[in-house]
């Protein structure tokens, strides 16, 4: 009476294995839906711009490197956004260069020397400076921190660079904070305790051993500002001036790119040169942002392979 | 972005099923309400809110619901169906009335409901009490040599910068337009203007800032500028800022309001037009800040609409 029993291992029923291969499928497409939307967003805003840059009368290199933005001549139109590239330009490198320093500053701060209620406190009140919306930015760049500008420098006009850069750097450095901070965080204890142990300053052990560890997570954390800062809309549109301009001081207004979309996508008659030429500024704005995380993803190999 | 226009399209398409219901079913007076969809011109939408707001107590089976975005954005809208009326402070450009023809098949009908004036500002403790035409072209014009207040004999006791600050508006904003065409016709500005998004961000910008000067509707004026007298030509003798100067015609800076349709407006909306240029809804043109249209001009303007 030995017959050879078959396998006892238990069989899932059919509606199991259905449901587990439905929710794997599903899985899979939310991954890869973050690539179709990437592709098809840039893919919608080509197809916008495409006419214009087909069309005989366009000029690339006068797009690109002509300050003369005359959208709706009516005797000569111009389409050149070197103006508004140099503005934006000048207006994130202002308040990255107030961001950077504060916002990573403030995130070794909360992780390595702050004690914990006051860490509490200080994270829910850098959350709550992230939740303000860009408008509610804009308005206090208009109407607040422009005339702190005018008391304190002199100028004829608060909105201006200076302005700008001080609103979005303030936009930034919460996200630089706590991005940072999680960073930061990230660097196993036995990093710290090794470098005290063998008699490391605290200030050594972040100079020398956490900023080294976490410089992944810290370059992400300034380039998710640097996102914040360049595609900033609203309130750069209210703080800056608006004015096409190349800058010859922190004193002078500017426009940028999306200030400058914001503002006259509403009023361009659709399908007209002027609101494909706007589309086509949505391309430049993207062509930056990818160069610039490429640039950002090298650099951080460059770095781990000397390393 | 195309889900708000389909939406609305959507929502016109059950309209004009409750509005066949209504005449189909005679007059029941507790019918469905009607919605008239109104969009178009910011220079516009406080005073079609207020419309708005006044013809719901007498027409209360009417709704109208209406939004800003621009000229453009409302003609727009009218190509593609999604409005009964679009507002406009400028006249519909002929590429925009092929489109309308092309998408509706219908010709857009032009009714002029108003003027709006545009006056120049300079900050109240500026000298400056008029200006002619060629002088703000060499201030505002791209060939224009005017770059400082001295030039203009102005000077501000105190102030060692006394560059001129233009400000502006986006240059695809009707009110720019019209300014443009007044000061250096098909010509250009300079570039370097604060080029504001709102009326009365430039009025605040010019209230606040001793040596700028800008253009914005009259109705924005506040007790920290100055409106300019304007004249034509350097000889003439300048026109003050005012509603009279403005209907009879010699206030160089006034352009009219116009509502736009697909064809000849029907139904509730022709009703709501011809309220629009009875009385009292001149009225509340007036209290916007603008100027109605003159009793004679009316019936011309609404001829169309009410004899249909």
């Amino acid at each position: 009476m030995t017959a050879p029993a078959p396998s006892p291992r238990p069989q899932r029923s059919r509606l199991e294995r259905l449901a587990e291969a439905l929710l794997e499928g599903l899985i899979r497409l939310s991954g890869v839906s973050a690539i179709v939307f990437v592709l098809a967003i840039f893919f919608f805003v080509f197809r916008e711009a495409a006419p214009v840059v087909f069309s005989r009368n366009f000029d690339l290199w006068k797009f690109l490197f002509s300050i003369e933005w005359y959208p709706t001549s009516a005797s000569n139109v111009r389409y050149g956004t070197f103006a508004l590239t140099v503005g934006s330009f000048a207006v994130t490198a202002l308040a990255m260069a107030i961001a950077v320093p504060f916002g990573l500053g403030a995130a070794i701060y909360l992780s390595e020397f702050c004690g914990r209620r006051l860490r509490e406190t200080l994270k829910i009140v850098i959350e709550l400076l992230s939740a303000i919306p860009s408008v509610v930015w804009g308005f206090i760049a208009l109407t607040v921190t422009s005339k702190l500008v005018v008391d304190a420098t002199g100028a004829a006009v608060g909105v201006n660079v200076l302005n700008g850069g001080v609103v979005l750097a303030l936009m930034s450095v919460p996200i630089i904070v706590s991005i940072g901070e999680d960073a930061l965080k990230a660097v196993p204890d036995s990093y710290r305790e090794a470098a005290l142990a063998l008699g490391a300053t605290r200030w050594q052990v972040v100079y020398r051993v956490l900023l080294p560890a976490a410089r992944n997570g810290l370059l992400a954390a300034v380039l998710l500002g640097v996102g914040r800062a360049v595609g900033e809309t609203m309130a750069v549109l209210m703080a800056t001036g608006h004015a096409v301009h190349i800058p010859g001081s922190l004193l002078d207004s500017v426009r940028t790119l999306t200030a400058n979309i914001a503002a006259e996508l509403g009023e361009a008659p659709v399908g007209s040169d002027h609101y494909r030429v706007l589309f086509l500024t949505g391309v430049l704005l993207f062509c930056i942002t990818f160069a610039v995380n490429i640039i950002a993803d090298l650099a951080i190999r460059g770095v781990r392979r000397r390393g | 972005m195309p889900s708000a226009p389909q939406f609305r399209r959507r929502v016109g398409l059950t309209l004009a099923a409750a509005l066949s219901f209504a005449c189909a079913g005679g007059r029941e007076a507790a019918g469905p309400v009607t919605v008239i969809q109104n969009k178009g011109s910011d220079t516009m939408v406080n005073v079609a809110q207020a419309w708005a707001e006044e013809y719901a107590l007498v027409a209360p089976q009417v709704k109208i619901e209406v939004s800003g975005g621009g000229s453009g954005v409302g003609i727009a809208a009218l190509i593609k169906g999604a409005v009964d009326i679009a507002n406009a402070s400028r006249n519909i450009k002929d590429e925009e009335v092929e489109q309308v023809r092309l998408n509706t098949g219908q010709d857009p009908r032009d009714i002029v409901v108003g003027f709006d004036a545009l006056a120049v500002y300079v900050h109240k403790d500026n000298p400056l009490v008029h200006l002619d035409r060629k002088t703000l072209a060499g201030i505002f014009g791209e060939h224009g040599t005017i770059e400082r207040w001295s030039e203009l004999g102005v000077s501000f006791p105190g102030v060692a910068d006394d560059r001129i600050v233009r400000v502006s508006r986006q240059s695809s904003s009707g009110t720019f337009e019209f300014f443009r065409s007044w000061v250096v016709g098909k010509n250009d500005f300079k570039l370097g203007s604060r080029d504001l998004n709102g009326s009365k961000e430039v009025v605040e910008l010019v209230g606040h800032t001793l040596t700028a000067i800008g253009f914005s509707g009259m109705g924005y004026a506040t007790p920290a500028v100055k409106m300019l007298g304007l004249a034509d030509a350097p000889g003439a003798t300048p026109v003050p800022p005012s509603l009279d100067a403005v209907l009879d015609g010699s206030y160089p800076l006034a352009r009219s309001l116009h509502l736009y349709t697909l064809g000849e407006p029907k139904g509730a909306t022709q009703a709501y037009i011809d309220w629009i240029l009875s009385e009292p809804g001149q009225q509340v043109v007036a209290r916007s800040g603008y100027v109605p249209v003159p009793p004679s001009a009316r019936t011309a303007a609404g001829a169309g609409t009410a004899t249909r």
